[in-house]
């Protein structure tokens, strides 16, 4: 029964990792980049949803409507006046920009809104919990992984439903041709990255309601998102999910042994996947 | 023993027998050095800086006393703090340096104090990580050694221990606890030999403990089983704010219910408290400073009442318990400065700190006491800790009630220790 109890808790966790990975896998599948300020730009993303719920009295499941507008333009100017800017062959001056970015946003977050640590109040909804046969159910958990099924479930639609979505996998697949075709790689990562925003903002909600946070609390996040997108295979965003679900699983099963063993049986189960399958588990294109 | 310090001072007093006997520079300015975390992860121990601060100053040059405070931020960063005590030292040439809040602060300051002896006064650490941190092999008792500059002010993992189980012995429980401990410097002191599992088996107390989890972890469900399993009444550990909060929502999610819930480290400032929403009534944690302690300032006068209420006013937010500290530092100063004979003289200054006996308003600090090992004595010095519980108010904001004082009667209690509903 615990094991049931385990691996069901381990699953809702991996909800929460594929949130903090869906907006990084939809980055990195389009144009590569490799966005190490991604943690800080949740933290930033909670930081708002707090200014906007106490500024104006909302809960914070509403103060996301204000919060990820103002992400989404955010995401957008960082990626047209910024990222577009370094984006080439060489991988690595995109990789040092987005590094000094998440130093600058630390410190920024801590100058404007000091080192205390804050957090987002949902009310009588984060203590309640469903009993679900034989184990019992956070509402919040369970609520996390129905959005990160939802966030990737729409992702996918716009991706292979819409003239956006088109234009994101013919950029992804060959940004030259793609501008031979009338279509602007640049404003195509604009909105890419803006969208990759929104869906941070959708992530940092739930993180800000989990637990609390401050502006040093984005990169340690960061590395479980990095597992999972490359777990699940690059510019599959179904992947990711799962690539979170594994990521979350494997340590929930690490901490039923022992809790030192938690965080390590996470990278063991990374390592062992990229071992066996180097593409990851779902790649999407041979590239 | 022969010093490069000694022998200056002999061949000083040699001089000074045949020639006339030079001003001492008692009117000459003195320079106290101040370290903090004033920025970074640790800053909200510093809140109370500025203000006590400017306040002794201000005192100081009332009370004749001419000194200077250089200013200087660690960043919550341990290289930080040593870069800046040896920017102190050697730059600025203090007499004197007050170093606060968590052995990352503290003990690297420390060290390069001693070695260049010049004289600390350092507090809001417990004193096991920084005596037995600053030894050269922690592991081996034998080798540690006493310092002859530094001296510190606090109290121990030992008076915690106690605070934290005279609290549950007020209760009727089944005398499991569960224990959260994490693995970083705390909770391995915590759940080791010198900290919680020895005492509280000899009072009876049958302690789970699932092992060290990481800081930053998102999912607490195996200890929450655990706990769940052992039927634990009690839940005790001391993890990160944001572990607690993220512990304590799933244990509700998922149906841990204590009785008493006693965490140190994460519920000392009630910011914290607050978020946690009806979640923190009656969480219990230790308390080493509140307004409602008894005590006085020796160099103002002024109560622990009015200083808070000074505190609040000039900062324009509530009190924490690290604010007394702040003001008991610059009080040990002062009154080491007047009593030492030369106080721009390393030594002399080192011997009027460690003769201290001074009544302050975290109470009555002096070292050489009998209240610790005799290795740790002569550097030492403890203040009370008693037990507090967070009340939450009808507004909703929460209220830090005393609930026990085995440990310093003299501090009053507010309340009796009361179960979680």
């Amino acid at each position: 029964m615990i094991w049931v109890d385990t691996i069901v808790q381990g699953i809702l966790l991996g909800g929460l990792y594929a949130l903090f990975a869906a907006g990084l896998s939809l980055v990195f599948g389009i144009m590569r980049l490799v966005n190490l300020a991604h943690g800080d730009l949740i933290v930033l993303g909670a930081f708002l949803i707090l200014v906007a719920a106490t500024a104006l009295g909302l809960h914070p499941f509403l103060a996301v409507l204000i919060a990820a507008p103002v992400m989404f333009v955010l995401g957008w100017a960082l990626q047209t006046w910024v990222l577009n800017r370094v984006l080439g062959d060489d991988i690595l001056p995109p990789l040092l920009v987005t590094f000094g970015l998440s130093v600058v946003i630390q410190n920024a977050l801590l100058e404007g809104f000091s080192a205390d640590s804050q957090k987002l109040s949902a009310g009588g909804i984060e203590a309640a919990s469903l009993a679900l046969g034989p184990v019992t159910v956070g509402v919040m958990p369970l609520l996390t992984l129905v959005s990160a099924v939802a966030v990737i479930f729409g992702l996918n639609q716009l991706f292979y439903r819409t003239a956006l979505g088109r234009a994101f996998r013919a950029t992804s697949d060959d940004a030259v041709t793609a501008g031979l075709m009338g279509i602007r790689p640049q404003n195509v990562f604009a909105i890419a990255t803006g969208i990759a925003m929104v869906v941070a903002t959708i992530a940092a909600l739930y993180l800000g309601i989990r637990a609390n946070f401050d502006p040093s609390v984005g990169p340690a996040r960061l590395i479980y998102a990095f597992e999972a997108v490359i777990i699940g295979g690059l510019g599959s965003l179904w992947g990711t999910l799962a690539g979170g679900i594994v990521i979350g699983v494997a340590q929930a099963l690490g901490a039923a042994i022992n809790p030192e063993w938690q965080i390590l049986a996470g990278h063991i189960a990374f390592v062992v996947i990229l071992l066996l399958r180097p593409r990851g588990l779902f790649p999407r294109a041979n590239d | 023993m022969l010093t490069r310090r000694n022998l200056l001072k002999t061949g000083a007093a040699a001089a000074a027998t045949g020639l006339a006997m030079p001003a001492l520079a008692k009117n000459s300015s003195i320079k106290i050095g101040y370290v903090s975390p004033q920025s970074g992860p640790l800053s909200a121990f510093s809140e109370a800086d500025d203000y006590m601060i400017s306040q002794f100053t201000k005192t100081a040059a009332a009370q004749g006393l001419n000194v200077e405070v250089v200013v200087k931020d660690s960043q919550s960063n341990p290289n930080r703090a040593a870069d800046v005590a040896r920017e102190l030292i050697v730059r600025d040439e203090v007499n004197l340096i007050c170093v606060a809040s968590t052995p990352e602060t503290t003990n690297p300051v420390c060290t390069i104090a001693e070695a260049e002896e010049v004289p600390v006064i350092s507090s809001v650490a417990p004193w096991q990580p920084w005596f037995i941190g600053q030894q050269g092999n922690p592991g081996d008792p034998a080798s540690w050694q006493e310092f002859d500059y530094v001296y510190h002010f606090f109290w121990g993992l030992e008076d915690n221990v106690s605070v934290f189980l005279n609290m549950w012995n007020s209760l009727d429980t089944n005398k499991v606890v569960g224990a959260l401990w994490p693995n970083d410097g705390d909770g391995n002191a915590w759940s080791s030999g010198v900290g919680m599992p020895p005492a509280a088996a000899a009072a009876g107390y049958q302690v789970i403990d699932p092992g060290r989890h990481q800081n930053l972890t998102d999912d607490f469900s195996a200890q929450i089983n655990a706990f769940k399993q052992a039927n634990a009444d009690i839940f005790t550990g001391i993890p990160i704010p944001p572990d607690f909060t993220t512990f304590w929502t799933q244990a509700r999610q998922q149906g841990f219910t204590p009785k008493i819930a006693s965490v140190a480290k994460a519920l000392l400032f009630p910011e914290t408290i607050g978020q946690l929403g009806d979640l923190g009534h009656n969480l219990s944690c230790e308390v080493y400073w509140t307004p409602d302690f008894p005590y006085s300032s020796s160099l103002t006068g002024e109560s622990n009442q009015e200083l808070a209420a000074g505190f609040e006013a000039a900062a324009g937010r509530r009190w924490t318990q690290p604010v007394g500290f702040s003001h008991a530092l610059f009080e040990v100063a002062a009154d080491a400065i007047k009593r030492a004979d030369d106080p721009t003289d390393g030594d002399d200054l080192a011997e009027a700190v460690a003769s201290t006996n001074l009544n302050t308003v975290v109470g009555n600090i002096g070292w050489g006491k009998e209240n610790l090992p005799p290795f740790a004595r002569k550097n030492v010095a403890k203040t009370p800790l008693v037990g507090g519980q967070w009340r939450r108010q009808d507004d909703g904001s929460y209220d830090l009630v005393i609930v026990e004082n085995g440990n310093a009667p003299d501090i009053p209690v507010g309340g009796d220790f009361e179960a979680i509903a």
